[in-house]
C-alpha cells in the first residue's frame, strides 16, 4: 500500500513539473514573457529591470530553473490591475471559493445519493419518475440560468434572501470563514444551492444507475436467500458497492465544481478565485490568469492523488495488483 | 413415509414482458423428503432455475409466481409477505448460485458477509459471530479458517468461493437448500471434491437438497432422486439409476446419448435435433413434440403425467422402460 | 409481436416506447427546422445594426414596432425583436454544438481507437495526455481558451473542441481496446486483410454505441458551454448575438421587472439541451447492456 501511495505521489510531482514546463513554454517561449510580468505601460526602466530580473535575456533552460525555482518559492508574479503577489492575491480569495464549492459539493452528495438510490430501487414509483424527470432540468439548464432564476425568485420577488456579495466572517485559524455567522449562511445559501444543482443531478443519476444495476445481480440475490432485510442490503452491499464510482465522480467533479465557481461567483458577486479570473480575464491582468491555470492545475493533480488514495481504500481488489 | 418437508403443487412463474408472456414454469409438482437430495435436469430454458427462485421467493420482476402451492413442512409459502420470507430465507430454506464470484459481495471480507447472514436472523456479539464463521468454513472444508475470514472474495479461488457459499447456506442448519448449478463453473476436479463434500455434510445435517444442473453425470453423483423438466414442465422423474438406466420420456433418452462418454470414439456425438421453444410462443400440446421422433397426431394434446410406483412420465409415447 | 428484425428498426420501436424521449426528438427537430430556416420566417435580422430602431428598445411581448409587426417576445436593448433573436440565437447555438460536437467526434475517436490499435509507448503516451485533460474541467479549458484564442466562431469552435474531444478519446479507446481483445478480431487479423479495414469495418462499428451516447451528451454540453461563455462575455462578438449573450445583456433589466429579455432566451435555451439529454438519456439506456433482462 504505502509502495503504491509513493508511486502516485511521485507521478503527480512528475505531472506537475510537466504542467510547469508546458506553461513556460507558452508563455516564455512562445509569446512575448514580457507581456506576461509587466503591465504594457510602464517606464523603460522598469523594462528594463525586469528583463533583467527574470533574465529573459538568458538561454532558455536557464530561465526554466529560474522559473522552476521561483515557483518553489510561492513568486508567481505581480497583478497588474492590484500591484500584489499573484499568490497572495489568489491566496486570499481562496477561502471564499472553497467554501462555497465545499458546501454545494457535501450538499449535492449528502441529498443526491440517498435520492438516487431510492430512484435506482424504486425506479418505477411517481418519486422516482418526478426526480429523474428534475434531474434532467438539473443537469441540463446552465448554471447561469438558474442562478439567475434564483436571484430573481428569492431577492427581488421573495425578497428573502442577498442577491449577492458574502456575508460576515469569522476568522478561524488566521483564514475568514462566512458559514459560522448568520448572515453569512443567508449569503451563502443561494448561490451554494446553484453552483450544487448541477451536481446533485448528477450524483443522483449515477446512485440511480448503479443501485439499479446492483439490485439484479447475483450478490443482491445470495444476501436476500440468506435473510437479509432490504435495508441491510442497500446500506451494507448496494451502498458500498456504488460508493467506488461515486467517489470517483466526486472527486474529479470536485474541481470541475471548483471551475464552475466561476459562473456562480460573477453572478452572485461573490468574492473568490473565479470572479477574480473573469475580472483578470477581462482586464488582461495576465500574471493572474497564467497562475491561476497552474495553481488550478496543482489542485487538480492534487485531487486526483487523493481519489487514487481513496479508490485503493473503497476497492480491496485494488490494492492485490499494486 | 413421513411427510415431505416441501411439498410443491402445479405451480407457475410467468414473466410478464413486454415481447409477451414468458412461460417459465407452467405447472410443477414434487415432493421433497427430509435429508434428500433431489436433482432436477434441463437444458437452459427449461425453467428449472426459475423454479428454483420460485422457491425462495426472489424472483425478479417482471416475473412472479402466478398460482400453486409450495409447502415447507405444512407451511404455505405462496402468497407469503416478503417480511416472513425473509424470516424463513437463510434459516429454514437457503440458496447456493452458480458462479461464486458474482454471489460474494467483492468488497466486503469473508468475515463482514458471514456476519451479515448471522446478523439477519439474530443479534450475536462479534466475537460469538466469528466462532460460528470460524466452525461453519472448517466444516466446508477450508483450512485455517481464522485468517482466512479477513480475507477478500478475490483472494479466494473458485472452488474456495463456492465453499465460503455453501458454508452461508448451511449457517443455520436449514431445512432445505436449493443449490442452482453451483458447479458448473468450476474445475471437474473440484467438482467433484465438492459434490462428494456436499454429499456427506448433508447427510449428517439431515438438511433435504434440490441440486439443479444441465448435466446428467453431476446429478447422477449426487442425487437419489430426479426431476427432468423441459419448456417449464417436469415431463419424468423417479429413482436417478432407474431413470437413468431405463428412461421413459424420449427427452431424456435424448439427453443421455448427448452425453459424450455415450459416444464410441471418433463416433459423432448424437444430437437431439432443433432447439428449445421460445417460453412466450409453446407450442400446441406436448412441448417437446416438434423435436420428438415418436411424436404424432395424439401429441398436439399435452399429455399428463402417468405415475407408476415411485416414477413419473409426461408422454403419449413412452419408450418402452425394460431394465 | 415480432417486427422486422434490422437492429435499427427494433432501436426504433424500442424508441417510440418512452413517448417522452419522441417529444423530445419531435423538439429537436422542430428547432433545427426553425434555425436552419430563421432567415426566411423572422420578421428581422437582428444582426443588421443599422435596421435596428433604439425607440423599439426594452418593449415588452406584444408590442407593435415601428417596422409595423408585432414583437411576441418584446425587444430587448438595442431594439433588437427577441422572437428573431432567438431563432438567429438557436440557430448558432445548434451550428456551434453540432460543429464542436462532430469534430470532436472525429478527433476524439480517431485518437482513441488509434491508440488502442497501435498499443505500446504510443498508447500510454496518448492515453496519459488525455487523461491529464480529462481532470481538467471542460469549462475550465474553454474558458483560458477563449481567452486566449480571441472573439469569434471559429475560435470557439477550437475552444470547444479541444474541451471536449477528451471524453470521445477515452471512449473509443475503452471500447477499442476491448474489441481489440476479443477474439475474432484476432482472426480477422491472421487473413489477408488489410489492418486498416479490420479497423473500420469491424472494430470501429462496434465501439459505435457509447461513442454515440457521448455524443448526444457533448453536443448538449457543448450549447450550454457556449451559451456561458457568451454569457461571461467570451466566445462570440457582440454583433452576433448568442442566446447567452441576450441572456447576459438582459440581466440588468431583470430587477426592474424588464424580465423577458432574459428569460424567454434563457427557456429556448433550456428546452433545446434538455430535448437533447432526453434523447441521449433514452438512447444511453436502449445500448446499456447491462440493463437488459
Amino acid at each position: 500500500m504505502l509502495g503504491f501511495l509513493i508511486q502516485r505521489l511521485m507521478q503527480a510531482v512528475v505531472v506537475m513539473i510537466a504542467i510547469a514546463a508546458l506553461v513556460f513554454v507558452g508563455v516564455f517561449a512562445v509569446g512575448n514573457p514580457i507581456d506576461v510580468l509587466i503591465s504594457p505601460d510602464v517606464t523603460q526602466q522598469i523594462r528594463l529591470d525586469t528583463i533583467a530580473r527574470y533574465g529573459l535575456d538568458k538561454p532558455l533552460w536557464e530561465q526554466f530553473v529560474g522559473f522552476l525555482s521561483r515557483l518553489v518559492h510561492g513568486d508567481f508574479g505581480r497583478s497588474f490591475v492590484f500591484n500584489m503577489p499573484v499568490l497572495e492575491l489568489i491566496l486570499s480569495r481562496l477561502p471564499a471559493t472553497l467554501e462555497l464549492t465545499l458546501a454545494a459539493v457535501l450538499g449535492a452528495t449528502l441529498l443526491g445519493v440517498p435520492l438516487g438510490m431510492y430512484a435506482g430501487y424504486r425506479p418505477d414509483s411517481p418519486v422516482s419518475r418526478l426526480l429523474m424527470g428534475l434531474s434532467v432540468l438539473g443537469f441540463s439548464v446552465p448554471t447561469f440560468w438558474i442562478g439567475l432564476v434564483l436571484i430573481l425568485t428569492f431577492a427581488v420577488w421573495l425578497g428573502v434572501l442577498p442577491a449577492g456579495g458574502r456575508g460576515d466572517t469569522v476568522t478561524v485559524f488566521g483564514v475568514e470563514w462566512s458559514f459560522l455567522t448568520l448572515n453569512g449562511l443567508q449569503h451563502l445559501l443561494l448561490p451554494a444551492v446553484n453552483l450544487s444543482l448541477f451536481k446533485l443531478a448528477m450524483m443522483m443519476r449515477l446512485a440511480r444507475a448503479g443501485t439499479r444495476e446492483i439490485i439484479m445481480t447475483d450478490t443482491v440475490k445470495f444476501a436476500r436467500a440468506s435473510g437479509q432485510s432490504e435495508w441491510t442490503i442497500l446500506r451494507r452491499h448496494v451502498l458500498r458497492l456504488i460508493s467506488i464510482p461515486i467517489v470517483t465522480v466526486f472527486g474529479l467533479e470536485f474541481g470541475s465544481t471548483l471551475a464552475f465557481a466561476v459562473v456562480t461567483e460573477t453572478i452572485f458577486s461573490w468574492p473568490g478565485v473565479g470572479k477574480l479570473i473573469i475580472e483578470s480575464i477581462q482586464s488582461l491582468d495576465r500574471p493572474v490568469m497564467v497562475a491561476y491555470l497552474m495553481l488550478v492545475a496543482f489542485l487538480f493533480i492534487i485531487i486526483n492523488f487523493l481519489i487514487d488514495i481513496a479508490y485503493a481504500a473503497l476497492d480491496p481488489r485494488l490494492r492485490a495488483r499494486q | 413415509m413421513s411427510a415431505p418437508i416441501l411439498s410443491v403443487r402445479d405451480l407457475v412463474t410467468h414473466f410478464f414482458t413486454r415481447a409477451g408472456v414468458l412461460k417459465a414454469v407452467d405447472g410443477v409438482s414434487f415432493d421433497l423428503q427430509t435429508g434428500e437430495i433431489l436433482g432436477v435436469v434441463g437444458e437452459s430454458g427449461s425453467g428449472k432455475s426459475v423454479t428454483g427462485y420460485s422457491l425462495l421467493g426472489l424472483v425478479d420482476p417482471p416475473g412472479r409466481i402466478v398460482s400453486g402451492s409450495i409447502k415447507l413442512a405444512g407451511q404455505e409459502l405462496v402468497g407469503l409477505p416478503q417480511s416472513e420470507l425473509r424470516e424463513l430465507r437463510g434459516r429454514r430454506l437457503a440458496m447456493v448460485f452458480q458462479d461464486p464470484m458474482t454471489t460474494l459481495n467483492p468488497v466486503l471480507s469473508i468475515g463482514t458477509q458471514i456476519k451479515l447472514a448471522i446478523d439477519a436472523h439474530e443479534r450475536v456479539s462479534g466475537k460469538a459471530a466469528r466462532a460460528r464463521a470460524m466452525d461453519v468454513l472448517t466444516r466446508v472444508g477450508i483450512p485455517d479458517a481464522g485468517s482466512r475470514l479477513d480475507a477478500y472474495p478475490h483472494q479466494f479461488s473458485g472452488g474456495m468461493r463456492q465453499r465460503v457459499a455453501i458454508a452461508v447456506a448451511l449457517l443455520n442448519r436449514p431445512d432445505v437448500i436449493v443449490a442452482d448449478e453451483p458447479t458448473t463453473a468450476l474445475d471437474v476436479s473440484i467438482q467433484a471434491q465438492i459434490l462428494a463434500e456436499v454429499k456427506m455434510i448433508v447427510r449428517d445435517l439431515g438438511t433435504a437438497l434440490i441440486w439443479i444442473s444441465h448435466d446428467l453425470a453431476v446429478v447422477s453423483a449426487i442425487a437419489s432422486r430426479v426431476l427432468v423438466m423441459y419448456a417449464g414442465r417436469v415431463v419424468e422423474h423417479g429413482p436417478t439409476a432407474a431413470v437413468l438406466r431405463a428412461p421413459r420420456h424420449p427427452y431424456t433418452q435424448g439427453l443421455l446419448n448427448s452425453l459424450p462418454a455415450r459416444a464410441a470414439p471418433g463416433e459423432e456425438l448424437a444430437q437431439i435435433p432443433g432447439q428449445p421453444p421460445s417460453l412466450a410462443a409453446l407450442p400446441v400440446g406436448c412441448a417437446f413434440s416438434p423435436r420428438c421422433p415418436r411424436a404424432d397426431a395424439v401429441c398436439k394434446e399435452a399429455p399428463s403425467m402417468t405415475a407408476v410406483g415411485l416414477r413419473g412420465w409426461r408422454c403419449h409415447h413412452p419408450l418402452e422402460g425394460h431394465a | 409481436m415480432m417486427s422486422r428484425d434490422s437492429p435499427a428498426a427494433r432501436f426504433w420501436a424500442e424508441f417510440q416506447d418512452n413517448r417522452i424521449a419522441v417529444a423530445a426528438l419531435a423538439v429537436i427537430i422542430a428547432v433545427a427546422v426553425m434555425a436552419i430556416f430563421a432567415p426566411l420566417i423572422t420578421p428581422q435580422d437582428p444582426y443588421d445594426i443599422g435596421r435596428l430602431v433604439l425607440g423599439d428598445a426594452r418593449r415588452p411581448p406584444g408590442h407593435l414596432g415601428s417596422g409595423g409587426y408585432v414583437h411576441w417576445l418584446g425587444t430587448d436593448a438595442q431594439g433588437r425583436d427577441l422572437l428573431s433573436a432567438i431563432l438567429y440565437g438557436l440557430r448558432i447555438s445548434v451550428m456551434v454544438g453540432v460543429a464542436a460536437g462532430a469534430i470532436a467526434f472525429v478527433v476524439g475517436a480517431v485518437m482513441g481507437a488509434t491508440a488502442a490499435f497501435v498499443g505500446g509507448r504510443v498508447e500510454a503516451l496518448i492515453m496519459r495526455f488525455v487523461d491529464l485533460q480529462l481532470s481538467f474541467p471542460p469549462i475550465l479549458l474553454a474558458l483560458v481558451l477563449s481567452a486566449i484564442l480571441g472573439q469569434g466562431r471559429i475560435q470557439l469552435i477550437i475552444a470547444l473542441v479541444t474541451a471536449q474531444y477528451a471524453y470521445f478519446a477515452r471512449t473509443a479507446h475503452g471500447a477499442a481496446a476491448t474489441e481489440r481483445a476479443k477474439d475474432y478480431v484476432e482472426a480477422a487479423l491472421s487473413t489477408p486483410l488489410p489492418t486498416r479495414t479490420v479497423l473500420f469495418r469491424h472494430i470501429l462499428p462496434n465501439c459505435l454505441p457509447p461513442l454515440i451516447v457521448v455524443a448526444t451528451v457533448q453536443v448538449a454540453n457543448s450549447i450550454a458551454l457556449e451559451a456561458t461563455l457568451s454569457f461571461l462575455g467570451l466566445g462570440l462578438p457582440v454583433t452576433e448575438p448568442s442566446l447567452g449573450m441576450l441572456i447576459a445583456n438582459g440581466f440588468q433589466y431583470m430587477f426592474s421587472g424588464r424580465y423577458w429579455i432574459s428569460i424567454y432566451p434563457g427557456v429556448a435555451l433550456i428546452i433545446l439541451i434538455v430535448a437533447i439529454n432526453l434523447v441521449g438519456d433514452q438512447i444511453r439506456d436502449q445500448l446499456n447492456p447491462r440493463l437488459k433482462r
